[in-house]
């Protein structure tokens, strides 16, 4: 047995749906744990109050918007190389996920940056890109739902999904080429020395744990919902052939 | 190729193919701007290598679905995909048409509306390279916003959606490069990753147009 073995609809919806609802029940925790150890049990930053602590909401957010379209990337190689339909349905059902991801980060981003920077927004490279991102989720949602025949939208998006990426990662490196950033540099890494302090590290990292426990989940949920819409779709077409034979 | 070629030339040239409304949409969403901003001439020169690519962009953006649509609609498409060229040279051919009846014009007109907003002389020679390297760029990817949109009624709205952020890096370096030219820095290396954007858009984009083709014509 196979990962592929998944791919069959009928498999994912018997064997891997159900597991959505442990997938929430362990997102709910995580993300109980790390907000609630981040919001009310670390002390406040010395120059920036306890607004420092929208960190457990922004940083988790953003790293899930990007994730999320690098899953929507692979599924859409997965389908367009092995075209398991699966895979396609994993694409749609990640995109509207992946934009409220970018929606809250920069809607925390904003209201972060108020009282930091002292406006809402500023047209640094990182706000920037996250503001192209979020224009090429809805494309990519909008060019879903223009296209009636359920095999080519899954074709076209693909390809879209593809192209999208390349420019995206192009509209990332351009736009530090146009303007100098406001943003500070990445708080998390595993290669440099000076991350962000000690106190705040892990209810973070559990924090984005959380979130991406959740985006799984909802990703597997909205795809055996868009199977089972695929299946009624094909019954209901059945179902008017044979009136229309008998 | 040569044929396709032609044939949209003719096509665009003659009546109602709508040969130069991209161009005068061009002027007048320049000659629009100082109204909306004042005439102040600092002001003007500051916006205006932005104000220019912002247009061409916009008056790109009006004809592109023509490029497919009105080919798939007659039935024309069909038959062109059964043609011995690949339908990847179609596709070139036929972003190359494009790039003849709009970018074209629109590299010629910018001088002109450039010294209506008082745009630097210094910086003339940039706005033309910048416009002729980056506009074949933007009617290729306005071609495989056209191909993917072709099939659908009300594809134009989403067109615009899907195309308009594909434009930003073109925008950015193109614009970025009149700019400096227009302060005095050095703008080569603008226009150097524009030609980069604009050659890379020849080399790749082609095969992904030609493969929502056919998906559309399946």
């Amino acid at each position: 047995m196979s990962l592929w073995s998944y791919a069959n609809p009928r498999k994912f919806l018997d064997r891997v749906e159900p597991l959505s609802r442990w997938l929430f029940a362990a997102a709910g925790a995580c993300l109980a744990l790390g907000l609630g150890w981040g919001f009310f049990f670390t002390p406040d930053a010395v120059n920036f109050g306890s607004s420092v602590k929208i960190i457990y909401l922004h940083v988790p957010s953003a790293l899930m918007a990007i994730n999320a379209w690098l899953m929507m990337l692979v599924a859409s190689l997965i389908w367009i190389v092995r075209r398991h339909h699966v895979s396609a349905l994993a694409a749609k059902a990640a995109a509207p996920v992946g934009l409220v991801m970018t929606l809250i980060a920069l809607a925390t981003g904003a209201i972060w940056g108020q009282p930091m920077w002292g406006t809402w927004w500023a047209w640094d490279p990182r706000l920037t890109s996250f503001l192209i991102l979020c224009l090429f989720y809805l494309g990519y949602i909008a060019l879903w739902s223009a296209i009636p025949d359920a095999e080519a939208a899954a074709d076209l998006t693909g390809v879209l999904c593809l192209v999208g990426s390349v420019f995206a990662l192009l509209s990332r490196y351009a736009v530090n080429f146009w303007s100098q950033g406001l943003h500070q540099g990445a708080s998390l890494s595993l290669d440099r020395q000076e991350n962000v302090a000690d106190v705040y590290w892990l209810p973070l990292v559990i924090a984005m744990l959380g979130f991406a426990l959740l985006f799984a989940a909802l990703v597997v949920l909205r795809t055996g919902t868009e199977i089972r819409l695929r299946r009624i779709a094909a019954l209901r077409a059945r179902a008017q052939r044979s009136e229309g034979a008998a | 190729m040569r044929a396709v070629l032609l044939r949209d030339l003719q096509l665009a040239v003659r009546a109602g193919g709508g040969f130069g409304l991209g161009l005068a949409f061009f002027a007048i969403v320049v000659i629009l701007v100082p109204f909306g901003v004042g005439p102040e001439p600092e002001v003007l020169a500051r916006i205006a290598p932005g104000i220019l690519w912002v247009a061409a962009l916009l008056a790109a953006l009006l004809s592109l679905d023509r490029i497919f649509a009105q080919d798939a609609e007659d039935g024309a498409l069909a038959l062109i995909a059964t043609a011995p060229v690949p339908l990847e040279g179609v596709v070139l051919a036929k972003a190359l048409a494009h790039w003849l009846t709009t970018g074209l014009p629109l590299v010629l007109a910018a001088p002109v509306l450039g010294v209506l907003l008082h745009l630097p002389a210094g910086a003339m020679p940039w706005l033309l390279a910048s416009l002729t390297l980056g506009t074949p760029a933007l009617s290729l990817i306005g071609a495989f916003g056209a191909a993917l949109t072709v099939g659908l009624r009300r594809g134009g709205l989403l067109l615009s959606l899907i195309v308009l952020p594909l434009y930003i890096p073109t925008l950015i370096f193109g614009a970025e490069a009149v700019a400096r030219g227009a302060q005095g820095l050095d703008p080569l290396p603008g226009l150097l990753l524009l030609a980069g954007v604009t050659l890379g858009c020849i080399a790749l984009l082609p095969f992904a147009a030609a493969a929502a083709l056919r998906v559309t014509l399946r």
